[in-house]
């Protein structure tokens, strides 16, 4: 790899980042994004061990409990303690949003990449392609293919994975297509760099401030999708404390016990403000230049 | 007697930043008189901008006057309200801003944008409005104004934008009015008619006109009165005739030494760069702002600021030592040496007949395949450079000498013709050129924000040819990025920097650095200093000379100004819609008999010297379409000395002048010459002496 | 204009070609056997048989879709699995329901966006903006069943403005339906609000920024006049097309909410087709979302194309 490998490291990195955080301070809105989904993290990470009941643990006589000290949230129609439940659900959530998430940027990326790369008939039938997919409402598709495919959270991942890969390879797409006209890729392809050097050193550094953003978004996307589908009974099944499902599974109950359904639309709610917040402040940070957000 | 229409007392004009406040303009006075063209003149970054918009009160949010008195006529603008303001603004005060494709509403028909003025400022009825819109227009010489008031902005070309934007100016007779950079984003032939309006218009109507440029040649063809404006502090004030004759500051005196001149070249002169860069307002020095640029400053000048002090009638400078100023007389650049004529050496490029035709895209052309719409970039143009050379070649956008300059180097691959190099044939593209023809031919770009990695040190920007294109260890390979960021005058910490760190004239000496490691035998700049300062400018071409001569590189050297052009080149090539119109010795060709296009160009192009009355010759209308190119000359359409049906039918033959001056046109030569008599630099000759 | 248009429809076309086969492979071809899936686990292989015979699954592939994808054209939508009724009449009469909420939606959401978002723009970075923004950015990112419950339990059940439940009569009129649509509308509308708001925030702010807005300003223009007639008319170009890729969000946020409220449109249908297996109903319904969702892309571009002076009028 020696091949790639700077021979100047820039010496001014951490004041970039120092003067990226002194913009931050300007919003408070991005702080306390970061720190919704920060908390959130901490939760999904140790959740199972501070919760006080196992999620599955029923307690049919103990059932809709109102709120009190045993279970500070109460219990739901099986009397399992729901503060434990959307303790251990965060998990649930982060990771199946974050892995659906994590398969849209990787393979949006590649797409997006080698289209604006290439561009001519390839990046002409990719980008059709992505415009097909992209003209059918991601909910829905999500629907039909989970009929066909059967609801699981894997099936659930590959899908929200798959619905956001155009989303992912237009950003990246529309970012190299201005890279690509900038003088520095000329200057590359005039030393007689290969294609490879020019991918990975020349445009991807510059793709990946972008990435970022959309990926933070694409994140709080996923959550919304992944929780409606919980909600309609598509996505992960019972008894996964999954927050989506919880609330579905809790509507029957509503006008007697709120609680069940409050608490997790409640986290739904923060997490999903959380990262809406994030996002905006990732990108206030990471691309100061532009207002647009399309 | 002309009246006193601005008067603007010590202005002081602050931004509340990050950094704190600023005082971007400090303690200026402007008074300009009905009648009279006032230039400001300014590098970027000197404030002239802010200027202009604290006096017609309409600053950024995070700007404020913090000082100072503006009187429009009898009012105090500083007392009037926002609602009141707005009356003044389009009736009393009107503005034209720098580029006409963004100062038009693309949504709005161009008759409305005139009339709506009519209507709020003059209480126009709505018909009386559109013919007063109409009126205007062609007071603005546009030759059919009813079917141009029914057009949007996409439709019209740049030059007639800004005189719609003029023409919406003037409409309502205004007291002032202020132009900013109002020619700069036109092409040369175009900003010369529009200066010629603009002179005759403010003639005609008596209006006091504040003329914002960074173009001194500019200033001095229109304006009677000129400021020098620098880091936001006055320098020097006075007529024409003072301040560019009897020159009373140093900075003056730099910028005028910064312009190339188009009688004299590399040979015989070095430009006059001034040194440093224009100071922050956060950094400002503690005496005279100009003193840690100034080859004059002495200890006083370090310690002390001065006022602007006015030495005779109307003639106001802000240098003590301005006695000894006198005394230097008018700016001449420093002769060089007298170096001996060079034989010229062997063919290094030979280029032949290189053709570059684009494909229409969109539209339906994909279901007409009979009709094959193309745009003809590059037709037909050959060019030879040789060793230790400079091809300069000149031309005004679209012309084509951009798309050449990228068969050339192989980023666009020519359609037809033979690119040779150093007598080896070269693929057309890039790709398939092996590493050490690569190596041979580089390129500086235009803009020096896209050509570096905004994610890499500029160091590595150098540092990655020599890894690719010569075989040396890690240790050699940064001694030579040293000794290159030396030879382009850039200190050794700038290695480590990011290019966001670094100013446009910086960030193209890497690019120059960049393009030198590959040690080539022939470099394309094109453009490479269009963007930058004149100061900055003049430092860059310094610099290529040097680098030329210790290195004995060729250089194509391609830009639109002709100036440049003429400073740099040993031989120039005219270039008008993809063809090639005249070639020769830089010293033949701005000479008569030359083209007619070349005699337009030069009578077009601004010379800062106020004695130099040049001819007015100029073209008619924009440039064809190279979807459409005129039938025979393709220049008969513009074309000022255009002989007849000969033109439209024929194309044009190539005549030679001596032995290597040739152009292409119907008319003889003798003609040409009988015509053009002694040309513009003969004329600047005589008045030399 | 023309060669505009004509390929816009063409592009169209195509993609609901394409978007049909899609939804054809994925229902009818993935897992496997069809006739499995609708008639369970302990289904004898005779009856199997006999119902992929009544299906025509023997048929080639192309042969089927042409089959399927032919007959929807012509109208012929097939009978229901479940209830064995004709599908038309029952999609049509829940796409009736599901576009009077859609259409209540719209009222609130885009003149409200566009106000809000407008407000945002001219008040940029100050308090109004702040609120505005951080607001849309909250509910934009809301599933709409979170929202939903939220406007049930303040609205319906604490102030008992609204009915909690919109379970109506499917053939209700748009009077009789009106009170129940209410909350559902409100609650679609706020993804909607915040997504058109941002929008019209960032296209007002790039406008603003323009030489050509200082240029009308320094003309002395009435400011009411600069805002609407060159800040909207160029801002707001954008705005079209971004209510009608709303579209396809408000298609999908009625899924969820129609759900939510009990309400009966196309989105319960789409549900209780998914629940119950019902095939040619899951079909229908889905092509109907996706050809509403062209047809309002494409009017958008028409729209967009009419307004715009670059498009409508060639250089």
């Amino acid at each position: 790899m020696s091949e790639t490998s700077h021979t100047f490291k820039p010496k001014q990195k951490r004041s970039r980042y120092i003067s990226a955080i002194k913009r931050l301070q300007r919003y408070p809105t991005t702080l306390i994004g970061f720190t919704i989904v920060f908390l959130f993290l901490i939760i999904a990470l140790f959740g199972p061990l501070l919760a006080p009941y196992a999620y599955t643990a029923q307690n049919l006589p103990n059932k809709l409990q109102p709120p009190s000290e045993e279970h500070i949230f109460g219990t739901d129609q099986f009397g399992r303690d729901v503060y434990s439940r959307i303790l251990v659900g965060s998990r649930d959530v982060l990771s199946v949003a974050g892995s659906g998430t994590a398969l849209a940027v990787f393979f949006g990326l590649l797409l997006g990449l080698f289209s604006g790369y290439r561009g001519g008939l390839f990046d002409e039938l990719i980008m059709r392609a992505m415009d097909v997919i992209l003209s059918i409402p991601p909910l829905l598709l999500a629907m039909v293919i989970l009929f066909s495919l059967g609801p699981s959270r894997v099936n659930v991942i590959i899908i929200v994975g798959f619905l956001y890969i155009p989303m992912v390879a237009r950003v990246v797409r529309s970012v190299v297509l201005d890279l690509k006209t900038r003088q520095f890729i000329e200057a590359a392809r005039l030393r007689g760099e290969n294609s490879f050097y020019i991918l990975y050193k020349e445009i991807l550094p510059n793709v990946l401030p972008h990435l970022a953003v959309e990926a933070s978004m694409r994140f709080s996307y996923s959550i919304f999708l992944v929780a409606s589908l919980g909600f309609l009974g598509l996505g992960v099944q019972p008894p996964s404390p999954d927050w989506g499902l919880m609330v579905g599974e809790g509507r029957t109950w509503f006008h007697q016990s709120r609680w069940v359904l409050f608490f997790p639309a409640g986290a739904i709610a923060l997490l999903v403000v959380g990262v809406g917040f994030m996002s905006d402040g990732l990108r206030r940070i990471l691309l100061p230049g532009g207002v647009s957000d399309a | 007697m002309p009246k006193k229409v601005l008067d603007a007392r010590n202005l002081t004009v602050t931004y509340k930043t990050e950094k704190g406040l600023l005082d971007t303009v400090r303690n200026v006075s402007l008074q300009i008189c009905s009648g009279e063209i006032y230039g400001l003149v300014g590098e970027s970054g000197s404030g002239k901008s802010t200027l202009a918009r604290a006096i017609v009160r309409y600053l950024p949010e995070n700007g404020f006057l913090k000082e100072g008195k503006i009187y429009l006529g009898d009012t105090d603008l500083l007392n009037l309200s926002k609602a009141e303001m707005r009356r003044v603004w389009g009736k009393r005060v009107t503005m034209v801003h720098q580029d006409p494709n963004a100062a038009i509403n693309p949504s709005v028909m161009i008759g409305e944008q005139v009339a709506e003025v009519a209507r709020t400022h003059l209480k126009l009825s709505k018909k009386e409005a559109r013919n007063k819109a109409l009126d205007m227009l062609t007071k603005v010489r546009i030759a059919d104004p009813e079917v141009v008031a029914r057009r949007y902005a996409h439709q019209l070309s740049g030059g007639m934008l800004q005189r719609v934007l003029v023409a919406i100016a003037m409409a309502t007779n205004p007291e002032l009015l202020i132009m900013d950079e109002p020619t700069t984003a036109l092409d040369v032939t175009t900003e010369a008619v529009i200066l010629d309006l603009i002179g005759d218009l403010m003639r005609e109507n008596d209006t006091a006109v504040l003329y914002i440029t960074h173009n001194l040649g500019v200033v001095a063809r229109v304006c009677s009165r000129v400021g020098v404006l620098y880091a936001g502090e006055i320098m020097e004030e006075g007529s024409i005739g003072q301040v560019f004759k009897d020159t009373l500051h140093p900075y003056t005196r730099g910028l005028l030494g910064c312009v190339p001149r188009v009688n004299v070249n590399k040979k015989d002169i070095s430009l006059k760069a001034i040194p440093g860069f224009i100071p922050r307002p956060d950094q400002l020095p503690p005496g005279c702002i100009f003193a840690p640029r100034c080859e004059l400053a002495e200890e006083a000048c370090r310690v002390e600021r001065l006022p602007l002090k006015e030495i005779d009638y109307g003639h106001l400078t802000a240098c003590r030592r301005n006695e000894e100023l006198k005394r230097y007389g008018e700016v001449v650049a420093d002769m060089r040496e007298a170096r001996s004529e060079t034989e010229y050496g062997e063919l290094v490029l030979e280029a032949r007949n290189i053709k570059k035709y684009f494909p229409v895209v969109g539209g339906l052309s994909m279901f007409e395949k009979n009709r094959k719409r193309e745009v003809k970039a590059v037709d037909d143009i050959t060019i030879r450079v040789r060793r230790s050379f400079t091809m300069g070649i000149v031309g005004e956008s679209g012309c084509g000498k951009t798309t050449f300059a990228r068969c050339i180097m192989g980023l666009e691959e020519a359609n037809a013709g033979e690119i040779e190099l150093e007598g080896e044939l070269l693929p057309y593209s890039v790709a398939r050129r092996p590493r050490d023809m690569l190596r041979k031919m580089q390129m500086v770009f235009q803009n020096p924000d896209a050509s570096l990695n905004p994610q890499h040190p500029v160091g590595e920007a150098v540092a990655r040819p020599l890894k690719l294109l010569s075989s040396v260890n890690k240790e050699a390979i940064q001694e030579r990025v040293k000794e290159l960021f030396a030879a382009v005058n850039l200190p050794e910490d700038y290695i480590y920097r990011l290019p966001h760190e670094l100013s446009g004239g910086e960030k193209q000496r890497v690019a120059i650095a960049r393009a030198f490691a590959a040690n080539p035998t022939l470099m394309i700049c094109d453009e490479p200093i269009s963007s930058l300062d004149v100061s900055v400018q003049a430092s860059l071409m310094n610099l290529l000379v040097d680098l030329q001569e210790s290195k004995g590189t060729s250089y194509l050297f391609i830009s639109h100004d002709l100036s440049a052009v003429r400073h740099l080149s040993d031989w120039i090539a005219v270039v008008y819609l993809g063809r090639l119109w005249e070639i020769g010795s830089a010293e033949d060709v701005f000479v008569p008999p030359y083209h007619p296009y070349t005699e337009a160009l030069l009578s077009a192009l601004p010379i800062p010297d106020p004695d130099i009355k040049q001819e007015s010759i100029r073209l008619k209308g924009s440039v064809p379409s190279a979807m459409n190119i005129p039938s025979g000359c393709r220049f008969h359409t513009r074309c000022p000395r255009k002989l007849g049906a000969i033109c439209e039918k024929e194309e044009p033959p190539w005549q030679c002048i001596g032995y290597y001056h040739q152009l292409c046109c119907h008319i003889p030569v003798e003609d040409l010459q009988a015509l053009q008599g002694e040309g513009l630099l003969k004329k600047e000759r005589g008045a030399e002496q | 204009m023309t060669n505009f248009l004509l390929r816009r429809i063409g592009f169209i076309l195509i993609t609901l070609i394409l978007t049909s086969i899609i939804i054809f492979s994925i229902t009818q071809l993935l897992p496997g056997d069809v006739a499995r899936v609708i008639l369970g686990r302990f289904a004898t292989e005779q009856a199997l048989d006999n119902l992929r015979q009544e299906l025509g699954l023997y048929r080639p592939l192309h042969v089927q879709y042409l089959d399927w994808a032919g007959g929807f054209i012509r109208g012929d939508w097939g009978d229901s699995l479940v209830s064995r009724m004709p599908i038309r009449p029952m999609v049509m009469q829940r796409l009736g329901n599901s576009a009077m909420l859609a259409g209540v939606a719209l009222l609130i959401y885009v003149p409200l966006g566009i106000i809000l978002g407008v407000i945002a723009a001219l008040k940029k970075d100050k308090p109004p903006d702040q609120l505005i923004t951080g607001i849309s950015m909250a509910f934009v990112g809301l599933p709409e069943f979170v929202t939903g419950l939220l406007l049930i339990t303040f609205l319906a059940i604490g102030l008992e403005w609204f009915p909690a439940n919109s379970s109506i009569d499917p053939e209700s009129t748009f009077r009789e339906a009106l009170p129940y649509l209410i909350l559902p509308a409100i609650t679609v509308s706020l993804t909607g609000l915040g997504y058109i708001a941002r929008m019209t925030r960032s296209g007002t702010i790039d406008v603003l920024r323009t030489d050509y807005i200082r240029a009308a300003d320094l003309k002395g223009l009435p400011a009411g006049q600069v805002l609407f007639k060159h800040v909207l008319r160029n801002s707001l170009l954008p705005t079209v097309t971004v209510v009608a890729m709303g579209i396809g969000w408000l298609l999908a946020g009625l899924i969820v909410t129609e759900a939510v409220f009990g309400y009966p449109g196309l989105g319960r249908l789409i549900v209780f087709s998914i629940q119950r297996q019902d095939l040619p109903l899951l079909q229908a319904c889905s092509m109907i979302i996706v050809a509403i969702y062209s047809i309002s892309n494409l009017a958008a571009d028409i729209i967009y194309g009419l307004l715009n002076p670059r498009i409508r009028v060639g250089s």
